[in-house]
């Protein structure tokens, strides 16, 4: 669906597009799974440094011959600002669609169900240990502070002085991450991650044929659109 | 059975061997401890005998180790981890980092093997319930105590279902009952014909768990023997192993010209 919509914002275009897939698409779900408001803020946040490099190249720097006003040698002109403002209407449709699929999907979820699919078990296993490095480093840091807090290390007060506590916990959290990468893969191994082949998953996630459906009318409509922008006969909307 | 013969290992980049002319053999459902001073060579031992030396660790090996008759060497690794499989002392590097709840944690090894979904449950179900995990099952496997992730560790190898299980300090961070658990645990595992062989500095554990102690000092084996006999030798004082309770208390009781026996299975009630 994020696909779907991020791809049908590209490719329909204009105002009403983009707008149509955010308001009518979007939007109804993100409300239905009760996300609509924080998916509004993290959507806005994103978007805020792109468009903000949007305005300013668009606006000054696209050819056009309505000249709305001037900063130095730079002129602003009508066509940029609807430039701008086309551009805008797609990211932020693209980034509430990437949004919506990062808020209501668990990604070890997602990650078991691609490879239900078909993903390599090896692949899948690279990305989920991914997902999980990162609180796992965290939580290792913490402990190395402490034990570091406790040697007298000042990892409290200014932010000149954060930063120097931060600094000599890095080394350890690095190397004792990395001496232990030999003993985990070797624990892997022993439990026969390396037999190759399909491996039976213990569950699946749910998937009606409402759902199948839905996804398959939403990826006819997306190739037609296409098709449509291809050969020309896609109506032009404001 | 497995055995090594004549076995001699040295680490990729080092110029000596770690193990020296080992000869070990575990008969089916025989429970052998390994014990010996720090850097005696226990944990290289158990990785030549999990095959994983030098199969993924790397460095050379002389003589052989052969599982069930056939010859470690021409094993996969997955095909190893089919026959034999090997725990390490520490908990963190067991957990596989991947697993949402300690039930999948532990049904990673039978699903890795391919096994249909219902083979895969019923033998993490098993594995829970020898350990006596059933309370942890719903439990992120990252926010265990270092005694539940030992735990879960070898409940992971069990459900293996191996013909031969290698340990390598499995109770290293457990409490007593903990450690009486997989204990038991072992115990059962050994009467279904498996094979198991304990490093462990836990020699009480060891007394009243193997048939069989084997003594490592140097790379070498220096004292192999029942488990009675090797835990009354003195030596193994002098190896720096702590003897078991029992074998102490009946020690002490005999300079003081008490015979043991009189005391009935007394001593054995008051030290297990």
């Amino acid at each position: 669906m994020a696909t779907v919509e991020s791809l049908g914002a590209f490719v329909i275009g204009g105002y009403l597009g983009p707008i149509a897939i955010i308001g009518l698409a979007i939007l109804p779900a993100a409300a239905s799974a009760r996300v609509a408001g924080r998916l509004v803020r993290i959507s806005l946040l994103l978007t805020l440094p792109i468009a903000i490099s949007v305005v300013l190249v668009s606006v000054f720097t696209r050819a056009g011959v309505h000249v709305l006003f001037s900063i130095g040698p730079f002129d602003a002109t009508a066509e940029g600002v609807d430039f701008a403002g086309q551009t805008l209407v797609r990211l932020f449709a693209i980034s509430t669609s990437i949004g919506l699929f990062g808020l209501t999907t668990e990604p070890r979820s997602f990650v078991l169900d691609l490879e239900r699919r078909g993903l390599s078990p090896r692949f899948a296993f690279i990305a989920l240990a991914t997902l999980e490095a990162v609180p796992a480093m965290v939580e290792r840091a913490s402990v190395i502070a402490s034990a570091q807090r406790a040697r007298g290390l000042d990892t409290e007060g200014s932010v000149r002085a954060r930063l120097r506590g931060v600094l000599p916990l890095v080394g350890p959290v690095i190397l004792s991450s990395l001496t232990e990468v030999e003993e985990r893969s070797l624990a892997l191994e022993v439990r026969a991650f390396g037999r190759p082949g399909r491996r039976h998953l213990l569950w699946r996630i749910p998937d009606s044929g409402t759902q199948l459906i839905v996804r398959a009318v939403l990826l006819l409509a997306l190739v037609a659109a296409i098709a449509g922008r291809i050969t020309g006969t896609f109506p032009s909307l404001p | 059975m497995l055995e090594l013969t004549g076995v001699s290992y040295r680490y990729a980049g080092y110029a000596t061997e770690v193990l020296h002319d080992i000869d070990l053999r575990l008969a089916d459902g025989e429970i052998v401890g390994l014990v010996g001073p720090n850097e005696a060579g226990k944990s290289t031992l158990c990785l030549v005998a999990s095959g994983l030396a030098p199969a993924s660790v790397g460095g050379s090996l002389r003589g052989t180790l052969t599982l069930d008759g056939t010859p470690a060497a021409g094993l996969a690794t997955h095909e190893l981890a089919e026959r034999v499989v090997v725990g390490f002392q520490n908990p963190n590097t067991q957990r596989s980092g991947i697993a949402a709840t300690v039930f999948e944690e532990i049904a990673l090894g039978p699903m890795n093997l391919g096994l249909a979904v219902a083979e895969t449950v019923e033998r993490t179900r098993e594995a829970i319930e020898r350990l006596k995990l059933e309370h942890l099952i719903l439990r992120d496997p990252q926010r265990l105590s270092g005694g539940q992730a030992q735990l879960v560790g070898i409940a992971s190898l069990l459900a293996m279902r191996p013909r031969h299980v290698i340990l390598d300090e499995p109770t290293a961070q457990l409490d007593p009952a903990g450690t009486r658990l997989v204990g038991e645990a072992l115990r059962s595992l050994a009467g279904t014909g498996t094979s198991l062989l304990i490093a462990e500095h836990k020699t009480d554990l060891l007394d009243g768990l193997c048939s069989r102690i084997v003594a490592i000092d140097g790379g070498r084996i220096v004292i192999d023997g029942p488990t009675g006999e090797v835990f009354d030798d003195p030596r193994l004082t002098g190896l720096g192993v702590e003897r078991p309770a029992r074998a102490r208390l009946a020690a002490a009781l005999a300079t003081r010209g008490v015979e043991p026996g009189v005391l009935g299975g007394a001593l054995e009630d008051a030290t297990r």
